[in-house]
């Protein structure tokens, strides 16, 4: 009787959840694994209701690093990535994880520092910089989290000859955190960070932090999108998937990429090549 | 896109992404904590009850998991409900379903842990009249678990606190997605990391608020059962 009772119980409350979410089988959705720069800056909170609105698609973004993203790819968790780091992407289109990837999108990097510039750096390419904010211990917030943002910046360090992992002391601060979080770390700290342009323009929070070094071409950020293998994972959707890249890099969705701005400054330039690798 | 608003701006023009924000999030943690009482509230019971050896060590166990890490409990399910895992299958991974999985785990151990000691203080009193009506185990559970319901509320929201309040689990299986898995908590996290920081704070006062009208509901409808009963 009682155990009756449970079971019972059991079978209500599931029936009452399972009711009241949306149904996910009838649903034309995607899920794509993305970077926290893309959400932050409020690119997907401008686009993708214009693609919803286009071919009814839901795309449901998961705002990870770009590290993690791949991961989450990897193991099937999600259709499509759309992410910026160019070696860590091929490498996981060679791998047999992504079916090919293609160029959408690039804004640059920029590195943020206090008004008050104690090490100096302001206007300098970024590669000296970089050596300064070392030679002087000035205080340096790094991402640490195996993100786009993180793999550019270590890529910059070993431009400078400097080897970061031997070097770091107790002024380099890996946060392990999302864009926003360093920029907030790095607010808080009066310390120099390295954000792409994207989320340093929406972010509100920014104290006394300016930009001081932009437009070095070192700083360039390229955007890849690529469909997750369906033959790795046959839960891929691979139609739905496609279509929101196909999309992308459309001249429709090109123009709505150009057309997001924040106070009147664009975030992400398109330059996406059809033909994709 | 400069002129962000503020919370109560949102409240005031009735906002819907928060209206939605906030439904998801009660849905999902008063799901939880409903499935975590008819599944903690007679574990709880049992362990109260039920001599058997090695007792002891499922009484601190069941305290100690009350300390759960959310961010672990979410990793593990994570690992579970993921397409490689083994429950990947059911493809719940990014759901509503998955978060409320994670908060019912969660605070399963939190309403069984509480429930114990309710019944077992309870036990002391019904003892001897109870034996002596040679009521049976399944009995006893029910009859301590049904004289216990006042003092069970307050395991009860110990455990929907809990849910209402954690962003680990949720962030993790839930995936924070815009309109779909983004919860009061995990809405907080995203306004913060975007640097809104009056946004994210005015969403924590709405959480709070929420938290505080539950509690006084539950409290209230305490109050006036036990007044029916006595009265």
């Amino acid at each position: 009787m009682g155990s009756r009772l449970v079971s019972f119980t059991f079978a209500v409350l599931f029936g009452i959840i399972a009711g009241s979410m949306p149904t996910l089988a009838e649903e034309r959705s995607i899920v794509v694994a993305s970077t926290t720069s893309t959400q932050d800056s409020g690119l997907f909170g401008y686009l993708l209701p214009i693609f919803k609105a286009r071919t009814g698609i839901e795309v449901k973004v998961i705002a990870q690093g770009t590290g993690q993203a791949l991961d989450t790819a990897r193991r099937g968790d999600a259709d499509v990535v759309f992410v910026h780091a160019r070696p860590q992407e091929e490498k996981f289109v060679a791998e047999g994880f992504g079916v090919k990837r293609f160029d959408v999108m690039y804004n640059d990097f920029v590195l943020i520092g206090p008004k008050s510039d104690p090490a100096g750096i302001k206007g300098r390419d970024i590669v000296t910089a970089l050596r300064t904010i070392e030679a002087k211990a000035a205080p340096f917030v790094s991402r640490g989290d195996r993100s786009g943002t993180h793999a550019a910046e270590l890529a910059l360090w070993r431009q400078t000859g400097i080897d970061i992992a031997s070097a770091k002391g107790p002024w380099y601060r890996e946060i392990g955190q999302g864009m926003g979080a360093a920029l907030n770390t790095a607010s808080a700290m009066n310390a120099y960070v390295l954000s792409d342009r994207g989320t340093w323009i929406s972010f509100r929070n920014r104290g006394d932090l300016v930009i001081l070094v932009e437009g070095d071409k070192h700083l360039f950020n390229q955007y890849g999108i690529i469909l997750v293998n369906p033959e790795k994972h046959p839960s891929v959707k691979k139609e739905l998937g496609q279509a929101f890249i196909d999309w992308l890099i459309s001249p429709e969705g090109q123009t709505g990429i150009a057309g997001y701005r924040i106070d009147g400054q664009q975030l992400f330039f398109p330059n996406a090549d059809k033909r994709g690798r | 896109m400069s002129d962000q608003p503020t919370a109560w701006q949102l409240i005031i023009t009735g906002d819907p992404a928060l209206f939605e924000i906030v439904c998801l999030s009660l849905l999902v943690s008063l799901s939880a904590a409903a499935l975590a009482a008819v599944i903690g509230m007679p574990l709880g019971a049992l362990a109260a009850l039920v001599r058997f050896p090695g007792r002891a060590v499922v009484v601190v166990l069941l305290n100690a998991m009350m300390g759960l890490p959310p961010v672990v409990v979410g990793l593990a399910l994570y690992l579970l409900l993921s397409r490689s895992g083994p429950l990947g299958e059911f493809g719940i991974l990014f759901t509503p379903a998955a978060m409320v999985f994670a908060q019912t785990v969660l605070i399963v151990p939190i309403i069984a842990a509480l429930t114990r000691q309710t019944v077992e203080d309870l036990w002391i009193e019904y003892r001897d009249e109870l034996t002596a009506m040679d009521v049976g185990p399944l009995g006893r559970i029910t009859t301590l678990l049904w004289d216990a319901r006042f003092s069970l509320v307050t395991a009860w929201l110990a455990g929907f606190g809990r849910a209402a309040a954690e962003v680990g689990a949720v962030m993790i299986v839930g995936g924070n997605i815009d309109g779909f898995t983004r919860t009061m908590t995990t809405a907080i996290a995203l306004e913060t990391s975007k640097g809104n920081l009056p946004l994210a704070m005015g969403l924590g006062s709405i959480l709070i608020v929420i938290v505080l009208l539950i509690n006084a509901a539950a409290w209230g409808t305490r109050l006036w059962s036990e007044r029916q009963v006595s009265g």
